[in-house]
């Protein structure tokens, strides 16, 4: 680069930039912030569904799975599960307690997790709560 | 060596490579179980394979960076370091609490684990990445804050260098905003939303500075060019990246409940990403041509004119091919994303790693260079380790551009398993592409053993 760009000038693009983006990153945060009620099903956050997301993660479901996109790519997308599942919570907690505790042979299979009634009922709950998240129409069909 | 201080660097840099290894045994694990879904289940299930594969990958990273900054702050400072002995007792501090965590994810189910370590006092766990019991990552904390004071110290109390300010403002970005792990709302969408503020501004943003930074230190030390042109190459590069990757965020906020206005921010944002990438590979090649001296240590050269063409493919190219949003609504969350993933931590991070180990590791072991057939086998492992990376991304991208078809796109989609029994060819491709990766790290370990041949010195006869 020319001497007619100086390090200077750099250095102060550097620090005048960053704290732009910076700002405007944080105003934007804080407009989200206010759309969000609108968009993120809040009215369903139950204690149940605070329950179910505990037992989500405490038994690392997102080290196989994607949640609204987001995860491991290992087994089916459950931001949509309910939904695919026929709108059924029911559904969901027969699936997740059905599952065979040695697996089954040469093919991926779910975990046993041994969990009780109460807490597969509220993952089932939390589920039925991510499915009912405005977002954008996303994933672009059934399938997740 | 210029300072006694910078030996602590080395048991930090032995430690990086030795998680390095666990993390592509994992991931070689894992590779398997794509194919071969019942490989050591229920002993190792896939979720704890995966853990283990990302946490190792982020522990050795970080011990990578700590090793390279107790290396180059002391020489950038001109000072011996604060506290050497600080450095070593935070090095086993570090290892043994990842190593612990480790282990707890093998031995120990994860909601075992969780009971044990208390996660219903301060929920933190099970989150993709920051999947470490609420201890370690207080631990991880107190490890990060008796590190910043040690190197902030020494440089607050020596010269200050560009590299220096820099790095430093990298990594106390990297500590403030690790501090997000601790905000788990029981709302989903926050939830994903500050997560984010970890996972995308760590490694699309202040990791950006630590790894321009090492980058600038090396290249000035090979390359003997002068540090003014380096310093405002740095300054660039690092005000693109921020400038492009804070509200480049936002490509992570289109489909998960955040205001649809982020499709066009994280789309014209996060496509100028590549912008930083591209500037370090013609920066890196730039300079060395430029170079004042010949270097004796070829290897390090090679790592980095290859970090710089990695990063830019990896994080650039591989990011901006399914950063738009209208391309995002059907590749998101599918093996596009693993392939991107894969070859942006190589070339980036785990590259810039590599170069400073390879230019520093020789110093601390009392050589300028190492021997040359030391460092052919070093070169070998380059190049077996890249092309074999190459080859993982191109299998992954393969895999993600059918699952879409199958599974997004076409007229009549198909179920997720039932697309994943179609691709299954290129995940035993991408194996066999592992294990070639597998191959050049073990050279690349024993390249650390080998001696002989013409001892590297700088000649005249090696100038290109």
């Amino acid at each position: 680069m020319s001497e007619v760009f100086t390090k200077s000038m750099a250095r102060n693009i550097y620090y005048g930039g960053s704290l732009f983006f910076i700002l405007l990153f944080l105003a934007l945060t804080f407009d989200t912030d206010g759309t969000l009620p609108k968009r993120d099903n809040r009215a369903a956050l139950t204690e149940q569904v605070a329950l179910g997301k505990k037992v989500w993660e405490e038994n690392d479901c997102i080290g196989c799975h994607t949640l609204l996109g987001e995860g491991a790519y290992f087994a089916p997308e459950l931001g949509n599960v309910y939904k695919r599942f026929g709108n059924s919570t029911a559904a969901i907690v027969g699936f997740i307690k059905g599952r065979p505790p040695e697996g089954i042979p040469g093919r991926r299979s779910m975990p046993q997790f041994n969990l009780s009634d109460e807490e597969l009922e509220a993952v089932a709950a939390f589920l039925k709560y991510a499915s009912e998240i405005d977002t954008a129409n996303w994933p672009p069909n059934i399938q997740g | 060596m210029q300072y006694r201080s910078q030996a602590v660097a080395k048991p930090y840099f032995i430690a990086a490579i030795g998680l390095f290894v666990g993390q592509i045994l994992f991931g070689l694990v894992m590779g398997l179980q794509y194919v071969w879904g019942d490989f050591l289940f229920p002993e190792i299930p896939f979720n704890v394979a995966r853990m283990v594969h990302t946490n190792l990958l982020i522990v050795w990273l970080l011990f990578g960076f700590m090793g390279a900054a107790y290396y180059l702050v002391p020489e950038e400072s001109e000072r011996e370091l604060h506290s050497p002995g600080l450095a070593i007792l935070l090095f086993w501090v570090f290892l043994i609490a990842g190593a612990l965590t480790i282990l707890g994810y093998l031995l120990v189910p994860y909601a075992g684990l969780a009971k044990l370590t208390g996660n219903d006092l301060l929920p933190t766990m099970g989150r993709e990445f920051l999947e470490q019991p609420t201890i370690t990552k207080i631990g991880i904390v107190i490890v990060a804050l008796g590190f910043l004071y040690n190197i902030g110290l020494t440089i607050l109390g020596g010269r200050k260098t560009v590299v220096n300010l820099v790095l430093l403002t990298g990594l106390t970005g990297l500590a403030l905003l690790f501090l997000f792990a601790f905000y788990n709302p029981d709302n989903l969408v926050k939830d994903k939303f500050y997560w984010w503020w970890v996972v995308h501004l760590w490694v699309e943003g202040v990791w950006e500075l630590i790894l321009g930074s090492i980058l600038a230190f090396v290249l000035i030390k090979v390359t003997g060019v002068d540090r003014e042109v380096i310093e405002k190459w740095l300054y660039v590069i690092i005000a693109m990246t921020l400038i492009t990757g804070i509200i480049g965020t936002g490509h992570h906020y289109y489909w998960i409940g955040t205001p649809e206005y982020w499709q066009w921010w994280g789309s014209i944002f996060s496509a100028m990403e590549p912008i930083p990438f591209f500037m370090m590979t013609v920066f890196a090649f730039n300079m060395v041509n430029r170079r004042r001296r010949e270097h004796p240590n070829k290897a390090a050269v090679l790592w980095a004119l290859g970090t710089a063409v990695m990063a830019f493919l990896g994080a650039g190219v591989w990011g901006f091919l399914h950063t738009l949003a209208p391309v995002n609504y059907y590749t998101h969350g599918t093996q596009i994303t693993a392939a991107h993933g894969h070859m942006a931590f190589y070339g980036a991070y785990v590259m810039i790693v590599l170069t400073m180990i390879s230019y520093a590791m020789p110093i601390l072991r009392g050589q300028e260079a190492s021997d040359e057939r030391s460092q052919v086998l070093e070169m070998w492992s380059f190049w077996l380790m890249t092309v074999s990376m190459v080859f993982i991304t191109l299998f992954l991208t393969g895999a993600g551009i059918l699952q879409v078809w199958l599974q997004r796109y076409s007229t009549d989609p198909i179920p997720f398993m039932a697309a994943q029994e179609k691709i299954a060819i290129f995940y035993w491709l991408r194996e066999i592409a592992g294990v070639v990766f597998l191959i050049g790290l073990v050279l690349y370990v024993v390249s650390f053993f080998v001696k002989g041949g013409r001892p590297a010195m700088a000649s005249a006869a090696d100038t290109a």
